[in-house]
This record gives structure tokens, sequence and C-alpha cells, in this order.
């Protein structure tokens, strides 16, 4: 389906995907009782978080992500991309490291889980990194910097 | 010993599915969602609108529920201060995420999409981590 002035976007697919998203912060809520919030698991599983889940949960967590897009790729699904240089990943890599630390979660854990029951902290944390996000690619693109192929 | 695993592994994988399908693992389409400004494309404001729509529909049945169901207790943020530490946080982030179109599960997720560039990013962001826990550790 196209949406009308966006010949890029991919409603849909997002949509199922997105659906897909809330299933399994769903069955990690009403299942295991705990926020999938993957920057918190990611820091539980290497150590650098003490919260409550068990170290073998963050890890089959964390092991299931790439897991699922196999599945994907296997079913048919196009998953080659572009990605940004390794100095410029690992900039961002380390900011996003840091500020989801700081700021006690990421686009999952604050976008998904806690804007869902309507949390402040979330909230602002979500109205928060999607501004400086817009801004950045903004002032990125108006500087003329091009970090994908 | 099922019970312990199999629920968080199929999260994580229903997770990188979603993510893989809604084009959350390519760095243009997150890039192109923030470049509000410019070339827009606003195919990540639907995979947040799905997944915030089942989720919602979770936090309705989980107060119903005196525990998971294969957990003994719920363990949820109950937190609602706004800090500066929240907020400043959360800005990093954004500019860690526009910077290179790649947020925490995307990044995992696409390690097996693009193996080098994903560790990368991971490596990086899990130094980020454990940066944060040693100055707060001094602190």
């Amino acid at each position: 389906m196209m949406l009308p002035g966006f010949p890029d976007a991919a409603p849909l697919a997002g949509l199922a995907g997105g659906v897909l998203i809330g299933g399994a912060a769903a069955l990690m809520l009403l299942g295991a009782g705990r926020i999938a919030g993957v920057s918190g698991i990611a820091a539980r599983a290497t150590g650098n978080s003490n919260s409550g889940m068990s170290l073998s949960s963050a890890w089959m967590f964390l092991i299931g992500l790439p897991l699922g897009a196999v599945v994907v790729a296997m079913l048919g699904g196009e998953l080659e991309a572009d990605f940004a240089s390794p100095l410029v990943l690992a900039i961002a890599g380390l900011l996003v490291g840091i500020g989801t630390r700081l700021g006690s979660g990421c686009t999952s854990g604050h976008g998904v889980c806690g804007v869902s029951r309507l949390s402040a902290r979330s909230l602002v944390a979500t109205l928060t990194f999607m501004a400086t996000g817009i801004a950045t690619v903004a002032v990125m693109n108006a500087a003329g910097i091009e970090v994908l192929p | 010993m099922m019970k312990q695993y199999l629920p968080p592994l199929l999260s994580g994988g229903l997770f990188g599915a979603g993510l893989a399908l809604g084009g959350m693992t390519d760095p243009a389409r997150v890039r192109g969602f923030l470049d509000l400004f410019g070339n827009w494309d606003p195919t990540l404001a639907f995979v947040m609108g799905g997944a915030v729509l089942v989720m919602a529909i979770a936090w309705r049945i989980q107060p119903r529920m005196a525990q998971p169901l294969f957990g003994l207790k719920f363990a949820i943020p109950d937190r609602s201060d706004l800090t500066p530490k929240l907020i400043g946080g959360s800005a990093l982030f954004g500019i860690g995420w526009g910077v290179a179109g790649l947020c925490p599960g995307p990044a995992i997720t696409a390690l097996v999409i693009e193996p080098v560039s994903a560790a990368i990013f991971v490596a990086a962001m899990l130094a980020g981590m454990l940066l944060v826990r040693l100055v707060e550790k001094d602190a």
C-alpha cells in the first residue's frame, strides 16, 4: 500500500512490524512481569545494570532479536541496508550507550512500553530523544554531512 | 527450564522480527523519519503506533493479573520524577540515534544483517554503558 504523498513509506509493513513488537513487549510484561526495554536488558546482560531480570532471561531476549530477523529473511523479507562508516557508528553507539543509561531507557522501554502506559517520565524521555534526533538530522543535512552511502 | 528460557527468547524473537518487518533495521528508514524538515518518511510512526496500541491493551490486562503467567511477580518501574539526568540522557541518546539511524534494538537485531557495522555500534554502545556505570560508582 502506498501512502499518498509519501511514495517511499511502508505503512502496512510498519504497522505489522509494530504489532509484532507490541506483542513481544506484551509477552514480556504479562509472561515475565517485566519491561521489554532493549537498552536496559543489554546493560543487564553485560553487567552494567543490576535490574532484577535474571541474566539468563536477559541473554535469551537479546539472542532472540537477531533470530527474529533471520525468520523474516527466511520468509522473503528484504533486509539489506546501508550503514554508516565505522567511525560514525562508534561515535553514535557511544552516545546511545551513555544516553540510554543516564536516561533509563530507549525507544523500546520509554517509547513503546512507557508511552503506552502514559508514564510521565517515558513521555518526556520520548519527546526529548525524538526532538534531539530530529534536530541532529536537520543540522547534519543543513551542513551537508552525509553518513549513509 | 522451558518456562524460564522460552518466554524471553520468544519475546526477543518477536521483537526482532517486528523491527525487521517494519524496516527499522534500515538506518535510512529511521533517519528518514527523523528528517521531519526534509524528505520525511513516516514509516516509523506506524511501527510505533502499532506497538503502542498492542501494548496499551496489555497494560489494561496487567492489573487484573495477580502474577505474570511464567513468573512470580511483576517488576514495573514506578518512578515519576522528571530529572535533569532523564532529560539530558534522553537528549544524548537522541543525538546518537540521529547520527547513525540506529537505536539499541535494531542495532542488536542487525548483527545478522550487517555483522561488522552492527557489532561496531553495539560495542561502542556497551562501552558507553560501562562508562556510565564506572563514573556513577565513583560519584
